[in-house]
């Protein structure tokens, strides 16, 4: 039955339900539910994130993130957004390139708080009541058994398998490091017996969150070894935000990436004023993937890459 | 050259690591939602049967591996050689003890089994997963006794010695599974 759905209807019920759950939680917190574009003359210029180019002239986007944030300059207050995003080429057992996201963000409060309600969530939602707390230092600590604002280059590329074909700015690069053991070693083994909410993690790291000293305050979820949500406290200075993007881009330019406009729009936004505020997006079809114990994505979703 | 793409390595692909021929196992896509996509793929060797892991930047190559499989008759062994032949076009092969290894002592003339050939010459060959062989030589069976576990060594047509249980007698044929090489059950003329 190859036209047939790669999720049962059962599991779409529930889906359904999950869905219904989750906008009775933030009408309940009286946070507004927004639906912005998922076509923009703009696109991320994160490094390791690939947008879908449209033609005419265009990209999909793969968060909501930068008009969520313009209405967060206009006014809005807290805001919520159940949307698609699309990611090129990230296809596999917990990746599929069209999946839903669901991100939330709270004007006056840090990543701290917000974990508090990422973590209401999770129960509001069939998951487990609390979740473990760990820095990223100590999950390393932990799992890998060393510190990884400390570790040396060489203790980093030791007892974790090295990819073929590394360039000589690849192997001398500590993130590039950082993410195979996280990818490899310490997050497969976060969040094995209640969800583990990871925070604080290398200022090197940051993406779009504030930097306070040599960490950025940022946090990820993990459960059961696999990452479901990140989250900010939002870097609101505009002159900031836009030197990450021109590096964010120029590092994607010496790497033969897509470099597409990075949002003048948010630049703008910024400059007018973005109340502080802590925002997370959490994957939808992971979260229903876990909550009904399926051994991978596309029994969560109705019609996979491979059937869309 | 013709390459694959990580994400394109399916579980059968075969492609070039170090210049030697593997078969792909198993691909894991790994990516930490912000960070450096990698792909952590098992892989079979064709050569030793052997089976390690490797790791990819995700979007990176390996070269195709030109593998063929070939269903083959086994003729016969002249002291040194296997000759096989291909049923449809008649035509003839022949593979010494390297490439033969392992499945030697499970060959009967007459029987199909499948050759791999890299760039065009015959590197391995495979016997079916179950053969039926004859008994050649083993201890006289014991009478009625079908219940007790004992075992015994079994010597067959093909050269293999397996165990088998006490009641089974010399010229009885027997089914035997190649990749464990355990004895399954006796099999009526």
């Amino acid at each position: 039955m190859r036209w047939g759905p790669s999720a049962t209807l059962e599991t779409l019920r529930a889906r359904a339900d999950l869905l219904a759950r989750i906008r009775t939680f933030f009408s309940e917190r009286k946070v507004l539910e927004v639906d912005t574009p998922v076509l923009s003359r703009y696109a991320t210029v994160d490094r390791h994130i690939e947008s879908f180019e449209t033609s005419p002239a265009g990209w999909l986007h793969t968060s909501p993130e930068f008009a969520m944030k313009r209405l967060l300059a206009a006014g809005s207050g807290s805001i919520y957004q159940l949307c698609h995003v699309f990611r090129v080429e990230e296809s596999g057992r917990w990746h599929n390139p069209e999946f839903q996201m669901l991100e939330w963000y709270r004007p006056g409060w840090d990543h701290h708080r917000l974990m508090d309600e990422v973590e209401a969530l999770l129960a509001v939602a069939g998951g487990p009541i609390a979740c473990e707390r760990l820095s990223y230092r100590d999950a390393f600590l932990r799992e890998a058994g060393f510190d990884p604002f400390a570790a040396s280059l060489p203790r980093l590329q030791e007892g974790i398998q090295s990819p073929d074909g590394l360039s000589e700015a690849e192997s001398r690069d500590r993130d590039f490091w950082l993410d195979l053991w996280m990818s490899q070693c310490v997050g497969p083994r976060l969040g094995q017996t209640v969800p583990c909410l990871l925070y604080d993690f290398p200022a090197s790291q940051a993406a779009l969150a504030q930097v306070r000293g040599e960490v950025a305050e940022r946090f990820e979820l993990f459960w059961k070894g696999i990452e479901l949500a990140n989250g900010f406290h939002e870097l609101t200075d505009a002159a900031e935000q836009e030197r990450r993007f021109k590096n964010d881009r120029d590092w994607r330019k010496r790497h033969g990436r897509k470099t597409p406009p990075y949002d003048a729009n948010l630049i703008s936004a910024l400059q007018s004023g973005l109340p502080d505020c802590a925002g997370v997006a959490l994957g939808v079809d992971r979260l229903l993937m876990l909550l009904l114990g399926l051994p991978e994505l596309r029994q969560a979703m109705a019609f996979d890459s491979a059937r869309a | 050259m013709s390459t694959v793409s990580t994400n394109e390595m399916k579980s059968g692909t075969k492609v070039l690591v170090d210049g030697e021929p593997y078969s792909i196992v198993d691909n894991e896509y790994r990516k930490p939602g912000k960070g450096q996509a990698t792909n952590t793929i098992r892989i079979r060797s064709l050569k030793s049967g052997r089976v390690i892991d490797r790791t990819l930047k995700s979007g990176d190559t390996w070269e195709v591996a030109d593998i063929e499989e070939v269903e083959m008759q086994y003729l016969y062994n002249d002291g040194e050689f296997w000759h096989f032949m291909n049923p449809a076009s008649y035509e003839q092969i022949q593979t010494g003890k390297v490439q033969v290894g392992e499945a030697a002592q499970w060959l009967k003339e007459q029987d199909t089994i499948r050759v791999l050939f890299w760039n065009g010459a015959p590197m391995s060959v495979t016997p079916p997963n179950t053969v039926v062989l004859k008994i050649v030589e083993t201890d006289p069976g014991v009478r009625g006794d079908t219940v007790t576990g004992g075992n015994k060594p079994a010597k067959l047509e093909s050269g293999a010695i397996v165990k088998v249980p006490l009641f089974i007698n010399e010229g009885e044929l027997i089914r035997v599974d190649t990749r464990t090489g355990e004895y399954l059950s006796r099999v009526k003329e």
